[in-house]
């Protein structure tokens, strides 16, 4: 293994508070040192990394790279490379895939995708019940000594409050995490747009945030009620920051994230019918966006995350009720983070804190940090790099972003894994 | 996407797919046309050659009758070839198969498609994705839009009333579902009518219909004060069954026209419906039938509307 030097670069380092010029001293596979050089180091490559920032490489929460199963959407091989390009060293996976993950066998296939790819850190989320059907438990132990980093259910909800709370405190007792999105079925109704103005115009079922909070609301009783650790994922409004405010005042232990999107698009942004815009969560107001904003700046959500969904065309070819939900957002998660911060919402430290260091304290793992002794996952960007989004630069099997054809300030010129050098951007193009 | 896909760069009028978004100037053309093909009806030739030579496809997605049949009659009446195609939605609920509908008829040199079907943004979608030379008229998707529905109720309002600017029209019924009753506030307030109200139980009604550009009440006999058209929207039964309303009776001694709640309107007013209608259950026979309504004339004009917006949309093939 390669020992790496990155020099004169702006490491920014939130959990280590460091943010100063300086270099980065890496072997076999873990930093050394990020001050002085280590006696004796011989660095095989040295990147230079002068006017760019040095940071850890960043975490992803919720991720879809659509193997086992639907290939024809995306595989292991291209999104890793989507991944590394963006920065991004770890992912979690969300357990819908085809089969569930729900068996062991499921997740060490995953791990030996993984592995083949060349990207292995990456976590698949156990289901927390047998194909996500919300019945029934799912071997949850097993599944965590298979490498899976917490329990959930996808989108998929758990209807039934006695099987929810059973799940809490079996995950409880093996002191498990559980990774948890609200949405009432009923509630949200088949709906693909937010309840609100834009879907009244356009006749497009609705969903209201309702369905979001007083799943938020029931979830945040059973976990007063089991004691369990509750990660609430890809929260989309206003009533659910306070709600999340809330339960942390009261010593509750949950965190929660966001999806890059829902920071920057509501409902006013839609093209009418364009398929890029189906997500779920819906997009929605301006005035939740405004608390989603707020609520990352002031820390009651700590973390955000892609919520990567790439599709085959055919997925988005349709009218838009028809089509399948979701954005392939790896590769402008970074490029959107800074545009918070040249926005003024948060400062830089924030933004690579809640990509890096916060999400690593959610998932309980040593990674997210410049630490000595920590793998040497490291990203290094140039924050004032333009680049289009366009088939040139485009990595991700999946090009249904809404943001496609958009100039961005913010490219990763090198990512390392474990001390890998796994992505170095040759000749930069605007 | 935008509205502007449905003008060329002329401004002229290329898919007809809703109101939203087009000029008073264009609606108010639609009607003038209109009004030029409304004597062919009677006369022993009931044709004019404007669209000789030209294939119109109905692509009906959705059941329909009236709607089918009045398209097929207006395009006749422009002597275009006309083939008409039921399509159950069974076998076509993916985009790729709808899509593939589309390629199959555009590969047999289709001048215009004429599409209803059940998913919002689905005639949107078609217009979108066909070759370029091909219009798209909607016949109504999803809950959004009925366009040529609203330009014959327009043109009904305009026959009788003569001026929208002082008109005050009360939309009555299941605004929530209706495809009808967007499409009409669209264009009631596009040509400039004093006030539209919407008048229906809150189960039946979107989130911010306000933003609609409409004046909300749910109570029947405040809504009618003042009010000079009432449209009344057809309640399907599965209302009931989804828990939206307790039962029809119910929604009858609320919601339902009858000669005593059409009093409370002005004397004048007169009362649409875009049908099939529910005797019973939204109106009362006795005003369905009685000397207020215009129902039927609605019909008869069904044609000549649509006559008028597919040869617009064709003019950019050198036709009027």
């Amino acid at each position: 293994m390669s020992q790496i030097h990155i020099k004169q670069g702006q490491i920014i380092d939130p959990v280590n508070k460091i943010n100063r010029v300086g270099s980065v001293y890496i072997a076999d596979g873990k930093i050394i040192s990020v001050n002085e050089e280590p006696p004796g180091f011989k660095a095989d490559q040295i990147i230079n990394a002068q006017n760019k920032i040095v940071c850890p490489g960043f975490i992803d929460l919720s991720t879809r790279l659509r193997e086992p199963g639907q290939s024809r959407k995306a595989t292991f091989k291209s999104e890793t490379v989507a991944a590394a390009s963006a920065g991004v060293t770890t992912l979690c996976l969300q357990p819908d895939t085809s089969p569930v993950v729900d068996t062991p066998a499921v997740a060490e296939l995953i791990k030996e995708l993984a592995k083949k790819a060349n990207f292995p850190q990456i976590y698949p989320i156990a289901a927390l019940t047998r194909k996500l059907e919300g019945t029934e438990l799912t071997s949850m132990l097993t599944l965590k000594q298979a490498g899976c980093i917490a329990v959930g259910n996808a989108n998929q909800p758990v209807g039934n409050l006695l099987i929810l709370r059973r799940a809490l405190e079996y995950a409880a007792s093996h002191d498990l995490l559980v990774m948890f999105r609200p949405n009432d079925y009923w509630l949200s109704n088949n709906g693909c747009a937010h309840e609100g103005a834009f879907a009244t115009r356009y006749g497009l079922p609705s969903i209201p945030e309702a369905a979001e909070t007083i799943a938020l609301a029931q979830c945040l009783e059973l976990v007063e009620l089991t004691g369990c650790r509750v990660h609430f994922g890809q929260l989309s409004c206003k009533s659910s920051v306070i709600k999340i405010h809330q339960a942390k005042k009261y010593g509750l232990q949950v965190s929660a994230d966001v999806a890059i999107h829902q920071l920057h698009l509501t409902e006013n942004d839609i093209i009418p019918f364009d398929s890029n815009y189906h997500v779920l969560p819906p997009l929605r107001t301006d005035s939740d966006r405004q608390y989603l904003r707020q609520a990352l700046a002031s820390g009651t959500i700590n973390s955000i995350c892609s919520d990567h969904q790439p599709h085959d065309l055919d997925a988005k070819l349709g009218a838009f009720p028809e089509t399948e939900p979701g954005v392939a957002s790896l590769e402008t998660l970074l490029p959107l983070m800074l545009k918070l911060v040249t926005e003024g919402v948060i400062s830089l430290e924030q933004g690579i804190a809640s990509l890096s260091g916060n999400p690593a304290r959610v998932l309980g793992i040593n990674s997210g940090a410049l630490t000595v002794g920590f793998a040497a996952d490291v990203c290094v960007f140039d924050a004032l790099l333009a680049w289009q989004v366009n088939s040139d630069n485009w990595k991700s099997q999946g090009i249904n972003t809404p943001f496609w054809g958009q100039t961005f300030k913010g490219r990763v010129t090198h990512t390392i894994q474990a001390g890998n050098l796994i992505h170095c951007l040759e000749s930069p193009e605007v | 996407m935008s509205e502007n896909i449905q003008l060329n760069s002329e401004g002229k009028l290329k898919h007809f797919l809703t109101i939203d978004g087009l000029p008073k100037s264009l609606l108010t053309e639609i009607l003038d046309v209109a009004e030029s093909f409304i004597g062919i009806g009677d006369h022993q030739i009931k044709k004019v050659p404007l669209l000789r030579g030209k294939t119109i496809v109905n692509l009906f997605f959705e059941n329909s009758t009236r709607t089918r049949t009045t398209f097929e009659l207006a395009a006749n009446r422009l002597s275009a070839d006309v083939l008409s195609m039921s399509i159950s939605t069974s076998s076509t609920s993916k985009g790729e198969s709808l899509l593939d509908t589309i390629r199959n008829l555009e590969a047999m040199f289709v001048d215009m498609f004429i599409v209803r079907h059940s998913i919002s943004g689905a005639a949107h979608f078609i217009a979108q994705q066909t070759a370029p030379h091909i219009s798209v008229i909607n016949a109504g998707d999803g809950q959004h839009a009925h366009p040529t529905q609203a330009m014959l109720d327009m043109f009904t309002i305009r026959q009788i009333k003569k001026d929208f600017s002082p008109l005050r029209v009360a939309i009555i019924g299941d605004i929530l579902h209706s495809r009808v009753a967007r499409s009409q506030i669209q264009a009631l307030n596009t040509l400039g009518v004093a006030e539209v109200r919407v008048i229906a139980p809150k189960t039946l009604l979107p989130a911010h219909v306000e933003s609609l550009g409409v004046n909300v009440f749910h109570n029947l006999t405040a809504g009618l004060k003042d009010i000079d058209v009432v449209i009344m929207l057809r309640l399907q039964k599965e209302r009931m069954t989804s828990a939206l309303l307790p039962s029809e009776s119910e929604y009858f001694k609320c919601f339902g026209l009858t000669e005593e709640k059409l009093k409370i309107a002005k004397p004048d007013a007169i009362v649409m419906h875009p049908g099939p209608i529910n005797r019973g259950v939204e109106i009362d026979s006795k005003v369905a039938d009685g000397p207020q309504s215009v129902i039927l004339k609605q019909v008869s004009n069904g044609i000549a509307i649509r006559m008028a917006i597919m040869a617009m949309a064709m003019q950019k093939q050198g036709v009027m």
